[in-house]
């Protein structure tokens, strides 16, 4: 059977020069780069080496404002707690987005807890936060904005410059997680002009287990992790050596070739939403149409749920995934889809194909040509459809929007 | 390893006796989109017995699996039989269901059960009686519960607030 991986940003393949560059670091070079001797100093040499690889990545002043961590999620845990720890004294309010990755908003819920408070600012139908929005709601004791570069569900890019004008003439911290775009899109942290970025190398043909978050020079933060003085005292335990090798590497190759991947991603990506939207009835795209990810196309489909097309989809070998809450293990609608105004029923029938440099145009025919039966299949067996066709009723005549 | 069993896989691609029935007898309807799962069950009532037994289901691969699973033990069953059949039985004879989707199989037997109220229903054998549910299973939340559906497994007050 044909297989075809359309699954990116869950995790992307390895790069097999990536995969070289690490396995040294597997195997004989296994030593502590904190060790002062001859089995430290490749170690050591190597992880500085991917420091400035990845600073190179996002045109960073200086190797040194790289962290190394274990995940976007840690990053971002760092990030916000690490952030607002350090301006407690100033201020307890923080602004993020309504659709947050749930690494940055359970973060930012667990200050709430701890007595800071919370503005989440809504998005349009297209996904996309409205700077104004973001200026509206700082005031004084504000002092952290938190708003994603691009959404990985919905692929929606965000109006980073625009937001960052705003916090830098009201001398507010910026933090953006760029998990789903760094690799992917050109970023300049400069331009972006962002105090703080998380990043990902399982996102751009790198390893899991190696990501960073960039911290502005000057930019104070508290650690998440106490202990040793590793990554400048702020990020204690001993390195990951292979997977920041890997990391590095993936960074470097992505520097080289970020506008090449684009050019291969886009074209098929509107292949896809094209033949999808109009191939099929009541096939929704989800997030702006043009400010999105390349290799993104993100879909509700009408009158029925994600998991089951998903598990169809699979048994077609066709990997993919969805937002809808029988797919999330908390069984609850994606917080993304809800807040863009979708109800949960058109939520339910999230779908979402993220495509990577490894697929082909073939691979998009072969997913329009798997899917009208297997969307029929399912709506045959939907009681929500066949109460739309008897009555014309439900679908996105009643979703609000 | 698979989430799903072999057993539930085999009724999620292969779902037995899906559709609905004209003229039916009695139809039980349960679900709700917040949860993703909503199942319509039809039953055509012979002799006090199951003479046909059909489903609409959308949801998950479970439910769809539970759907299909349901109509089979019921088929052919007294109505007193088939309303003992429960959520337990049907994830059993699936050989198992993933602790987060439980609920769902809950909901396959309870939709059962309602289209078997509504016949009762309209042969004057019971009274129309609107019961407080678990929004996602129709389950009765029994008195003084501390507000979990017992078959779903779900804090309905949360859930609801959120």
């Amino acid at each position: 059977m044909r297989k075809v991986y359309l699954d990116h940003s869950a995790a992307t393949p390895l790069l097999p020069a990536v995969k070289e560059a690490m396995l040294p670091f597997l195997g004989d070079s296994f030593g502590n780069p904190l060790s002062l001797h001859d089995w430290g100093d490749p170690a050591r040499e190597a992880v500085e080496q991917a420091r400035e690889q990845v600073a190179a990545l996002l045109g960073a002043g200086s190797p040194d404002e790289v962290i190394f961590t274990s995940s976007g999620t840690e990053s971002n845990n760092f990030a916000i707690k690490g952030l607002a720890s350090a301006l407690q004294s100033k201020g307890k309010h923080i602004i993020i987005s309504a659709i947050e990755h749930f690494s940055v908003m359970n973060s930012a819920r667990s200050l709430e807890k701890m007595g800071f408070q919370l503005t989440l600012v809504p998005v349009d139908k297209d996904g996309l936060v409205n700077p104004e929005d973001i200026r509206q709601n700082l005031r004084d004791g504000t002092i952290l904005v938190s708003v994603m570069h691009a959404n990985g569900e919905v692929g929606a890019i965000q109006p980073i410059k625009e937001i960052s004008a705003i916090t830098r003439e009201r001398k507010v911290l910026l933090h953006t997680d760029a998990v789903a775009t760094c690799g992917n899109l050109p970023i300049d942290v400069t331009d972006l002009g962002v105090d703080s970025l998380s990043l990902a190398g399982n996102q751009f043909y790198g390893p899991k287990g190696g990501a960073a978050l960039w911290v502005k020079k000057g930019v104070r933060i508290i650690p998440l992790l106490d202990g040793g003085i590793q990554e400048g005292g702020r990020r204690a335990g001993t390195e990951d050596v292979a997977a920041i090798v890997g990391l590095g590497k993936a960074a470097e190759i992505a520097a080289g070739d970020i506008v090449g991947r684009m050019n291969k991603l886009i074209p098929m990506r509107d292949s896809l939403i094209k033949g999808l939207t109009t191939q099929i009835g009541h096939v929704i795209l989800t997030g702006h149409p043009q400010k999105r990810l390349p290799g993104h196309a993100s879909f509700c489909v009408e009158f029925i749920e994600g998991e089951s097309m998903l598990m169809l989809l699979n048994s077609q070998g066709i990997a993919v995934s969805s937002g809808s809450s029988c797919t999330s293990r908390a069984l609850k609608a994606s917080h993304v889809l809800i807040a863009m105004g979708y109800n949960h029923e058109i939520a339910q029938g999230s779908l979402l194909f993220t495509l990577g440099i490894e697929n082909s145009a073939d691979d998009v025919d072969y997913v329009l040509e798997s899917m009208p039966s297997i969307v029929d299949r399912l709506r045959q067996m939907s009681p929500l459809y066949s109460k739309y066709i008897k009555t014309n009723k439900g679908g996105l005549s009643n979703a609000g929007l | 390893m698979p989430v799903y069993s072999d057993k539930v896989m085999d009724h999620f691609m292969h779902p037995r006796n899906v559709g609905e029935i004209e003229n039916p007898d009695g139809v039980g309807e349960v679900g709700n989109p917040v949860c993703g799962d909503m199942m319509t069950f039809y039953i055509k009532v012979k002799d006090n017995k199951l003479a046909d037994v059909k489903f609409k289901t959308f949801g998950c691969g479970a439910a769809i699996a539970v759907s299909s699973m349901v109509s089979e033990m019921a088929m052919g069953k007294t109505l007193e039989e088939a309303q003992k059949i429960t959520p337990e039985m049907v994830a059993n004879e699936l050989e198992g269901l993933p602790k987060q989707k439980f609920h769902c199989s809950n909901l396959g037997a309870q939709a059962l059960n309602k289209a078997i109220d509504d016949y009762l229903i309209k042969q004057g054998m019971l009274k129309a009686d609107e019961s407080k549910c678990c929004p996602f299973c129709n389950h009765e939340e029994e008195e003084g519960s501390n507000s979990i559906c017992a078959p779903c497994h779900v804090n309905v007050k949360k859930e609801e607030k959120a």
